[in-house]
């Protein structure tokens, strides 16, 4: 029993250190002046040599020569450069479940249950000049679980990592994955519908058929029950409601998407039920379909250039965001990573590469765009007076390989500084040094193994758990 | 449930023609010349950069390079005014050309034979030239990859390969470079994906597991040894009985020797520490491909002059705790240390062209941008013994060739001209081609 005790110390020990690092940089003046950098606006150009002031979480002046006052925190930009934090539209860190993939329809979980705010890579992403990531729901499913938008506030609690005002939305998902196509046939259990793209769309088709019905149901006992209060009202239906708040424009839909006559499907079925898809996740063909994907007003979220790691991503191309960019689509660029999260500058980069998107487009495709995806514009995405404190501070121009990021802030607060980090580690050295030599992480007699936490599955490619790396 | 069994097997395979990309090479590469870039800043590598020469490229090599070289009469020229002339990247960790789709489409994957010990699963034999990978690959400037197979303990021997040609034939540059060995792995995965890490219930289980299986290989490699040694004998005196032979002890042959390098997939310091001593214990020319860990066993690696091939450098650090650039910062270390490195994607093939990325981390932290170049391009050819031949622009050298608009590893430039083997190769690929088919549908 006392070992198990000392077990579990040791795990919340592991469990907290990174956060007692976070908590050490906790010092930021009320005021940070970044002096004299070389700034990305995104939306208004690149400024040299300016200042940028943040003050009670917001952008508070961006201009030359800014004054500070006495107790600001003064940073010297010169040589560096300031861009927005990095929005991430898709991705699945800190999400301990990512698939509730027993049914085929599972709009009723919602990944803002199982928020696990100590995982490591979300200080690794922060590294990386991320600040806001669209955590969604996997793509077993053809509807899946309700998605949700959080800051990085790497060290504080779950609710405040929720990014306050984003839309509400949900996964959805075709192909592949969702016809199991990975997953082995087991022996005496049925495969689960549908297992076609056929099957897909009856789907997605029949649940909002029932939705539809389910609505008209609530509006005629809302309209009758205006004039007769002893009616009494129909029973809540926790899977039909967020396809309600979809049929009504209040609940955003981002469609895990590979094929070009999936892209088509969908979009058919969200026309003829009067909804919108808010954004086509991955949409690897997106580019055979762009016009049509501009005509419903969907956006897509893309990788920058992986391909060939399934049969339905074998026609992906990396010119992918630069056609439908010129076709009028509203393009970002995702991670679907834990890994690659952390370099979503140069998969932006990639698209001045292949494709030849402007500096200000493909500075877009990580900022602006995604945010607009989210229905977080008018907070984030640019460099703006008014909009939250969320950028970070390269050491040269995050297009270039050859670049890092020093600090990076969320409403004002910085929650990863490289120097700091620098500063701390021989004594996390030390104290791991301490750990290793404390009771429960000595060798067992006999050979046994000194018991670790099992570590989590991160976040992984393609939302698939079964994915592996060849 | 044969005719089942067969039914499977022939969409298999109806499967794997279908995809590829005959398009790219048409059947036809392209003839080797006489050919000049003019007025280019050339990156020699091996030598300091040449702001404004021309290289000389005839008959597949590189004739001439330098500030005040002539243009031979009929060579055909290339202005090179604003461009950079690169050697051409090389990536020696990956499986390119043995598999196209490697989920949902398994007559596509030859990448690992069964069982355990398979010296001699040839990469070269199975290398597809007409992979829409390759085509995608050398137009961002990688104009040579070592394929390795990957299964078992021994997986098999790497070829280098140009990423041009018709046949394997064409491609090789050397068709069996090296043996792959994985190392008995401590641990499971570590981080990327599928990264679960499986604790072994019993950790004296697992190295007793690790230790018959390194015996396996041990015993497969003396067998090899007295082979060989029958062998040279019986040469020498037929008078002797005659020994038969093995197709699995003979290619095993100029490795146990240590004429050959043996390579050892082995990420964790446990696995490398091990395959060094295992590697001495046998006296094999060892490489350690992988080496997630090497920053921590720099000082044997140096000690030993044991070489690394490192494939990790863009994913999750291995341990929760490990600091955040503990990988990305594993290149530098190794070069501080003065362990001898390159750098791979270590990818089986659709990455391999984001190679210029892995380097450019490195550079980012703390790598010399000049080493970083080096790490793709010369410590590749040395590593695996080819620097005769690949790795720098020298007189002599295989005209694998990049000319670019900007820095060769910058994600930005742009790569304009491309010599394999003296051959100018068409920009094009399975990509440009579907660009082109669809950037402009209205």
């Amino acid at each position: 029993m006392r070992r198990f005790i000392a077990k579990l110390l040791f795990v919340a020990i592991i469990a907290t250190l990174p956060l007692s690092s976070v908590r050490a940089q906790k010092q930021t003046a009320p005021e940070t002046l970044i002096r004299n950098a070389t700034v990305l606006t995104v939306t208004r150009g690149t400024l040299q040599n300016t200042d940028v002031l943040l003050r009670n979480g917001k952008i508070a002046a961006v201009g030359k020569n800014l004054n500070a006052s006495a107790n600001t925190r003064i940073i010297d930009g010169t040589g560096k450069y300031v861009m927005p934090g990095i929005i991430d539209c898709h991705s699945h860190s800190m999400l301990d479940t990512i698939n509730e993939g027993t049914l085929s329809v599972t709009s009723m979980v919602r990944t803002a249950d199982v928020l696990n705010t100590t995982d490591v890579d979300l200080y690794r992403e922060l590294a990386g000049g991320v600040t806001t990531l669209n955590l969604l729901h996997g793509s077993a499913n053809p509807i899946g679980g309700l998605n949700t938008v959080v800051k990085i506030k790497y060290g504080r609690a779950a609710n405040e990592f929720l990014f306050p005002g984003a839309m509400p939305g949900i996964k959805f998902a075709l192909g592949e994955n969702v016809k199991r196509s990975s997953t082995p046939n087991q022996p005496g259990v049925t495969r689960r519908y549908p297992n076609t793209r056929m099957g897909v769309e009856e789907t997605i088709r029949d649940a909002f058929t029932r939705a539809r019905d389910y609505k008209r149901t609530w509006d005629e006992y809302r309209a009758a029950s205006k004039n007769d209060k002893s009616l009494i009202p129909p029973r809540r239906d926790l899977q039909l409601e967020p396809l309600v708040e979809i049929l009504e424009g209040k609940r955003y839909v981002h469609a895990h998407s590979y094929i070009a006559s999936e892209i088509l499907m969908l979009i058919n079925v969200a026309d003829e039920f009067g909804f919108k898809i808010k954004t086509f996740q991955h949409a690897l063909e997106g580019y055979k379909v762009a016009k049509e994907i501009a005509a419903h007003g969907a956006g897509a979220s893309i990788f920058a250039d992986s391909w060939a790691y399934k049969i339905e991503a074998y026609d992906a191309i990396p010119y992918n965001a630069a056609i439908m960019t010129r076709a009028g689509v509203v393009v970002s660029m995702n991670s679907d990573s834990d890994e690659r999260a952390r370099r979503l500058n140069i998969e932006a980069a990639k698209a001045m590469h292949w494709g030849d998107l402007t500096e200000e487009q493909a500075l877009k495709l990580i900022t602006l765009n995604p945010a607009i995806q989210l229905g977080i514009q008018e907070r984030v995405g640019s460099i703006e007076v008014g909009k939250d404190a969320d950028i970070a501070i390269w050491n040269g121009h995050p297009f270039s390989v050859y670049s890092r990021v020093d600090t990076t802030f969320i409403d004002g607060d910085v929650y990863f500084d490289r120097a700091q980090d620098l500063a701390r580690r021989p004594e996390l050295a030390k104290e791991r040094a301490a750990l290793e030599q404390a009771e429960p992480n000595r060798p067992r007699p006999k050979g046994e193994s000194p018991q670790t936490p099992r570590r989590r599955p991160s976040g992984h490619e393609d939302d698939d758990i079964e994915v592996e790396k060849p | 449930m044969k005719t089942l069994l067969l039914l499977i097997l022939c969409t298999g395979s109806v499967l794997a023609q279908q995809i590829g990309n005959p398009t790219t090479q048409q059947g036809v590469i392209p003839a080797r010349g006489t050919f000049a870039i003019r007025n280019a800043r050339i990156v020699t590598v091996s030598g300091p950069d040449i702001e404004n020469g021309t290289v000389v490229i005839r008959d597949g090599k590189i004739q001439a390079v330098g500030a005040n070289v002539s243009v031979p009469a009929g060579a055909q020229t290339i202005d090179g005014n604003g461009l950079s002339v690169y050697p051409g990247m090389i990536d020696a960790g990956t499986n390119m050309g043995l598999v196209e789709v490697p989920q949902g489409a398994n007559g596509t994957v030859d990448t690992s034979e069964v069982g355990d010990l398979n010296p001699n699963a040839k990469a070269i034999i199975a290398v597809n030239p007409h992979s829409a990978h390759i085509g995608v690959t050398r137009v961002e400037g990688i104009t040579n990859t070592l394929t390795a197979p990957t299964g078992g303990l021994i997986s098999g021997q790497a070829a280098l390969i140009n990423l041009l040609g018709t046949s394997p034939k064409e491609m090789a540059v050397v068709p069996q470079l090296a043996l792959v060995i994985n190392y008995p792995r401590v641990a499971g995965g570590g981080g990327g994906f599928g990264g679960f890490q499986q604790q072994p219930a019993n950790l004296s289980d697992t190295l007793a597991a690790n230790e018959r299986q390194l015996e396996q290989i041990r015993k497969i490699l003396r067998d090899a040894e007295a082979y060989g040694r029958a062998q040279d004998a019986y040469a020498k005196d037929k008078s002797l009985p005659r020994p038969d032979h093995s197709v699995v002890l003979e290619p095993l042959v100029p490795y146990v020797r240590g004429e050959q390098p043996v390579i050892f997939r082995a990420d964790r310091e446990a696995e490398i520490r091990g395959a060094v001593k295992f590697a001495e214990e046998m006296k094999l020319k060892p490489i350690i491909l992988g080496g997630n860990d090497a920053a921590k066993v720099a000082s044997l690696l140096k000690e030993k002059n044991v070489p690394v091939i490192l494939t990790g450098i863009l994913s999750l650090p291995v341990r929760e705790d490990d600091a955040y650039d503990a990988l990305y910062e594993n290149a530098a270390k190794l070069q501080e240390a003065g362990v001898r490195f390159c750098i791979s994607t270590g990818d089986a093939g659709a990455e391999v062209r984001n190679l210029a990325q892995f380097a450019g981390m490195a550079a980012a932290f703390g790598l010399p941008k000049a080493d970083a170049l080096k790490a793709v391009t010369l410590y590749p050819a040395q590593i695996m013994n080819v620097a005769d031949r690949l790795g720098s622009i020298e007189v002599g050298k295989m005209a694998n060739l990049v000319v670019t608009d900007g820095d060769l590893l910058e994600i930005r430039s742009h790569i304009r001209y491309l010599f394999i083997d003296g051959r100018p190769v068409v920009l094009t690929s399975r990509h440009t081609e579907l660009n082109d088919a669809f950037k402009n549908r209205k």
